[in-house]
């Protein structure tokens, strides 16, 4: 492997989010290291998706800072979170359905494409060039995810597994310092779920891209993942490399040994 | 030819970009203008030109606006024939009061009176969506349909709004006949599905649909809903400024604002939806069936009833016209969202890969 786990580059500092009664994340710490894959586990209703959302200003906590390469903020919002470099995919595929996967693809590249409205009603100048320098790097990304026989397809007709991989190719269009992935295996069959593997570590080691990873899938977790943080019912109970993690009395009563 | 794109490799993006990238469409493209700028005006006779293609241009136009703001970026209107009326009487206005004002840039200001207009009434788009929004902007139409009314200033203080013009020219080009005037509204609604077409396919009509299909996602990845959905509005509202701009100009020479009622605004929401949402050409397919629609009925209709033996008197012709309407709307609502432009797709699709089924 090529990449060095650098210095914290995200760190979370006592959040809580509450829905009306509902708390969903409970005095949560922990911090993302550059270049590390960092996996969130635990049972369904356990906050993990809530924890993305705050990442990235989806949701707002009522409590604790978010402090992002050493700059502070309670809150997050999505705007503000994709200019800082942050990408996301979701846990229920969120794409455009009414586009192509290439213009799903393009729009990631959205805050790059700076000419103005009128340069791109007349064709003219920088929104043509733009145009076709921005689909030079999403045709890369196409052919890194191997999904160049459906480029023109729209994405409502493509089976679950593709849509998945399309999800996370408009992700890597923003050529994102964070990736934040929630769940991007779930409900793959077994080759899926290798190509998505090979595919995440891939993104990590070539585009040294941090990566914050949902998953269920206990034996995925544990290869892929450098660092792992383990929630029930919004508190945090586990914390550490996938052998810590996988030995914590705790955890096993609380996930593992539920599940199993 | 058979209608293939086998053989036809793109070598470059900009190639594979183009506006129509089979080469077949490009010559059907380019037969029908040459038949829209040549042959018709040869072929077609007064009665033609009012009745049925003036119209339909015009209308093509404002549908062209309604389906950038409602097939692009999934935002319900309700006051299109208000954006309308909004640029044909600021264009009546920057007409009649600005000594030498070209007709040209009357209609341009217009359009873009009423772009701004229509930021100011989109602004409802930033925090309700559907039929909330749809009241909104019904308020719009109530508002607009006032104020030409009442408020004298707008319409020079003529009469319960009514206005007209006359001596029309462009550039030292009279429009007097009913070819000139044709011509002049076809030219103009070419250059503007040009430019709905390179905004739909760039980064801008991205980010409307974007918005349209799923705005969280959108947001996420950066785009931001309020330049995406006011930019939106404001489009739209340019075409349907100039649109009503050319209604009042150039079709009807003198009107009042009734030519942009309520009625108007279901008209041209109905041909959006029956042409095709989302779709440039659906626009044009839109406009001319609802065009041509009840003058086809109001001809076949008493012939129908002829060969039966019952006489369908006028009223019951235009009661009839309402009914095939509503079906319509519903049928398309139901079967078919995309409208016409998708039926037609299908169909070259098919043709694409016939006589293979497979
Ligand atoms: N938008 C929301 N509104 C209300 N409750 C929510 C919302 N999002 C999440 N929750 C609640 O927060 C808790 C954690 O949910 P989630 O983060 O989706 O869990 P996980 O992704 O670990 O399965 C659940 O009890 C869920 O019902
Ligand atoms: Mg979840």
């Amino acid at each position: 492997m090529t990449r060095q786990i650098g210095e914290v580059i995200l760190d979370l500092q006592n959040v809580s989010l509450s829905f009306g009664g509902v708390n969903a994340l409970t005095d949560i710490s922990f911090d993302v290291r550059e270049h590390e894959i960092r996996a969130i586990i635990g049972p369904n209703g356990a906050g993990k998706s809530s924890m993305l959302n705050v990442i990235n200003g989806v949701y707002r906590p009522q409590a604790g800072e978010i402090i992002l390469r050493g700059e502070h903020f309670r809150q997050m919002n999505p705007y503000k979170a994709a200019c800082a470099g942050i990408a996301r995919t979701f846990q229920n595929i969120a794409l455009f359905k009414g586009m192509s996967v290439l213009d799903n693809i393009m729009t990631g590249r959205n805050l790059k494409m700076k000419a103005n409205i009128f340069q791109q009603a007349f064709w003219m100048g920088a929104a043509r060039r733009e145009e076709l320098e921005h689909r030079a790097k999403v045709e890369e990304i196409i052919d890194f995810l191997e999904i160049q026989h459906i480029r023109k397809t729209p994405v409502g007709r493509l089976p679950y597994g593709l849509q998945k991989r399309v999800d996370l190719a408009r992700a890597l269009a923003m050529e994102p310092q964070i990736l934040l992935l929630d769940e991007p295996m779930a409900g793959m069959n077994i080759e899926e779920k290798q190509d998505m593997s090979r595919f995440i570590l891939d993104v990590n080691d070539q585009m040294g891209t941090t990566i914050v990873l949902i998953e269920h899938d206990m034996g995925v977790v544990m290869d892929v993942s450098d660092r792992v943080v383990v929630l029930d019912y919004g508190k945090k109970i586990g914390d550490g490399s996938p052998d810590e993690v996988r030995g914590n009395p705790e955890v096993i009563s609380a996930y593992l040994g539920a599940s199993h | 030819m058979i209608y293939r794109e086998n053989g036809q490799f793109k070598t470059s993006y900009a190639a594979d970009q183009q506006i129509f990238p089979i080469l077949q469409d490009r010559w059907a493209i380019l037969g029908i203008l040459a038949f829209a700028f040549i042959a018709v005006p040869l072929l077609a006779d007064e009665y033609l030109f009012r009745a049925i293609l003036i119209p339909f241009l015009i209308l093509s136009l404002a549908a062209l606006g309604v389906n950038l703001l409602v097939g692009y970026c999934g935002q319900i209107t309700l006051g299109a024939g208000a954006f309308m009326a909004v640029g044909a009487y600021a264009a009546y206005n920057f007409f009649v009061r600005v000594d030498d004002m070209p007709l040209l840039a009357a209609l341009l200001l217009g359009g873009a009176t009423s772009a701004a207009v229509g930021v100011v009434f989109g602004v409802p788009s930033l925090r309700v969506r559907g039929l909330y929004l749809a009241v909104a902007t019904l308020a719009a139409q109530f508002f607009w349909d006032w104020a030409f009314l009442r408020i004298k200033w707008f319409t020079n203080d003529s009469s319960s709004g009514s206005v007209s013009v006359s001596n029309l020219s462009v550039f030292g080009w009279d429009l007097k006949s009913p070819t000139d005037v044709y011509l002049f509204c076809l030219a103009v609604l070419v250059v503007f599905a040009l430019l709905a077409k390179n905004m739909t396919r760039g980064a801008i009509g991205r980010q409307w649909m974007a918005i349209r299909d799923m705005d969280v996602a959108a947001e996420v990845i950066g785009i931001r809903p309020m330049y995406a959905k006011l930019s939106a509005f404001a489009v739209s509202s340019f075409f349907l400024g100039v649109a009503g701009g050319l209604w009042g100009f150039v079709h009807l020479g003198a009107w009042e604002p009734a030519a942009f009622s309520l009625d108007r605004s279901f008209q041209l929401l109905f041909m959006v939806i029956i042409g095709g949402l989302g779709s440039i050409m659906g626009s044009f397919f839109g406009a001319a069936f609802i065009v041509i629609l009840p003058i086809f009925l109001n001809q076949m209709l008493p012939w129908l009833g002829d060969l039966v033996g019952v006489s369908i008197s006028t009223a019951g012709v235009s009661h009839a016209e309402i009914m095939i309407f509503g079906a319509l709307i519903v049928f398309f609502l139901i079967v078919e969202p995309h409208g016409i432009a998708r039926l037609w797709s299908t169909a070259k699709e098919k043709l694409r890969l016939w006589p293979f089924p497979h």
